[in-house]
């Protein structure tokens, strides 16, 4: 069974957990153009990589982040959101 | 054993005629270079040669022929899609698969089933309704039947799946089939190969060469090629190939894994989908039953298989056939998915002259495999994209314009 360690939990299995798309920054949506908010809205870096993630643990309605290689399914750190991270 | 065979086992030459060459050198020029030998690749290598007579071309793959998503999907063709667009699209594709076997000179075990797509809910059976209407007026035959329609067609189904997720309904869709998805790519191959379109296999594309915005060339594993077209037909390696001409998009990678049983005597006819209970299963010409489920739950570049997917999707095929509890799953599999944000692929130009993307196949790539191969050679030998995937381009997504096929896709979206 994979497990991944929230920040609040503890390491729980991979089910209890929801995947929410890579970090993004988001745009100033008052000065971005159409084609600026079109890029943020859609475009991803699809190419495998190590990327900062959205998870969300359903059984305590945490948000956190993970960083995880995408090629490997490696789960190196997660923290909450603003807060420095230890290693999972 | 027959005696020809044992001839073959002795012989110290392969009598038997290939069905592609074997090319010792890749030349440093090309009119065209095709990435991806699957399905979509060779039937677009295929279609120039046959139709714009363009022979020249390469068709460059890091792997082997077919031994991506072509040879990873369940095989099911079908054109009971959502949108104006898909539809048109995917029936041309129906069409175009239903003669292929003439076309290629090569029984690709083309099977029409009929194709159920099974609804437990109330909203489901709203959809299929909208589904079935958009259908036919189209002119594609695909209607809503009750229940007992569907247990006179498919006997030993539980319409009441243990009480559980009784059925309300199905859209039925005669024409949905399924195929022997190796041969779709050997056919293409060596009808292209014979037209003098080269194949390469473990020939990687490294890096692509853009000079004002224009393609010039191929970096590959074997040397640089000269070109000015490129076409991407590499389904879950796209987002790799996009990087190397700094083009962003939308799409994101998530394995879709499958399984088949041990051979069966035939038993299911039919083409069984549930979107409810996230399954969908038909029966091969060998007996076994093929089945695959929804996407894995999160991003992975990655082809590996797991436990909870067999576990979720005997779960709910029980529910469906509780006959069949002690049936044996013989392999599993995964194919890396290029998913889109709005369920609709992503073809033709794109603001790199001479780079043509063929991508965003997700979960629905096989069933359109000879429709992607005419409109991208249409689009390759023009520069022009074809008809057909006008709304289908890269661009919808900055205009805002998606093509929304979200309750077509049959399973897990």
């Amino acid at each position: 069974m994979k497990l991944l360690r929230c920040p609040i939990n503890g390491l729980r299995p991979l089910q209890e957990f929801l995947f929410g798309g890579e970090l993004r920054d988001m745009p100033d949506p008052a000065v971005a153009t159409d084609r600026q908010w079109a890029d943020y809205v859609f475009n991803r870096q699809g190419e495998p990589g190590i990327r900062k993630e959205w998870w969300y643990h359903l059984a305590s309605g945490t948000w956190f982040i993970a960083e995880r290689d995408n090629a490997k399914d490696v789960i190196l750190r997660t923290y909450l959101y603003g807060a420095g991270g230890q290693d999972a | 054993m027959p005696l020809r065979l044992l001839k073959f086992a002795l012989s110290r030459q392969y009598r038997e005629p290939r069905m592609f060459r074997a090319h010792d050198r890749l030349r440093d020029r090309y009119d065209a270079v095709i990435i991806g030998a699957g399905g979509h690749g060779l039937a677009a290598a295929y279609y120039l040669a046959r139709d714009y007579g363009m022979t020249d071309v390469a068709v460059l793959d890091k792997g082997y022929i077919g031994g991506g998503n072509t040879g990873r999907n369940t095989a099911i063709v079908r054109s009971n899609y959502l949108t104006v667009e898909g539809v048109r699209f995917y029936d041309e594709s129906v069409r175009l698969f239903s003669r292929l076997s003439q076309d290629l000179d090569l029984n690709i075990f083309y099977s029409e089933r009929g194709h159920f797509t099974l609804a437990h809910t109330e909203s489901t059976l709203r959809t299929m309704r909208w589904r079935a209407e958009v259908n036919k007026h189209l002119g594609v035959n695909s209607f809503v039947i009750a229940p007992r329609e569907i247990k006179r067609i498919c006997p030993s189904i539980d319409l009441d799946c243990g009480g559980h997720m009784p059925i309300t309904g199905a859209l039925y869709h005669p024409p949905g089939a399924i195929v022997r998805h190796d041969a779709v790519a050997w056919g293409y191959g060596r009808e292209a190969d014979r037209r003098g379109v080269e194949i390469h296999q473990q020939t990687a594309v490294t890096a692509i060469d853009v000079k004002n915005d224009q393609v010039v060339g191929v970096e590959t594993s074997r040397g640089y090629i000269r070109t000015s077209r490129v076409l991407s037909a590499v389904a879950g390696y796209t987002p790799r190939i996009t990087k190397m001409v700094g083009l962003r998009t939308p799409i994101t990678v998530q394995p879709l894994q499958a399984c088949v049983t041990e051979p069966l005597k035939p038993w299911l006819d039919s083409i069984i989908v549930s979107a409810n209970l996230h399954l969908y299963v038909s029966q091969s010409s060998r007996g076994e039953l093929v089945m695959g489920a929804s996407l894995d739950p999160y991003e992975l570049h990655s082809e590996r298989s797991t436990l909870d997917f067999v576990e979720g999707l005997a779960d709910h095929l029980l529910q469906l056939f509780p006959f069949l509890s002690d049936v044996k799953v013989n392999r599993q599999w995964a194919g890396m998915s290029d998913m889109t944000p709005d369920f609709s692929p992503i073809m033709g130009t794109t603001p790199i002259r001479g780079f043509y993307l063929d991508a965003g196949w997700g979960t629905w790539g096989f069933k359109a495999t000879p429709v992607c191969g005419t409109t991208m050679a249409y689009t390759v030998a023009n520069d022009c994209n074809h008809e057909l995937i006008a709304a289908f381009n890269l661009s919808r997504f900055e205009e805002y314009e998606l093509v929304g096929e979200k309750g077509a896709a049959s399973v897990g979206h």
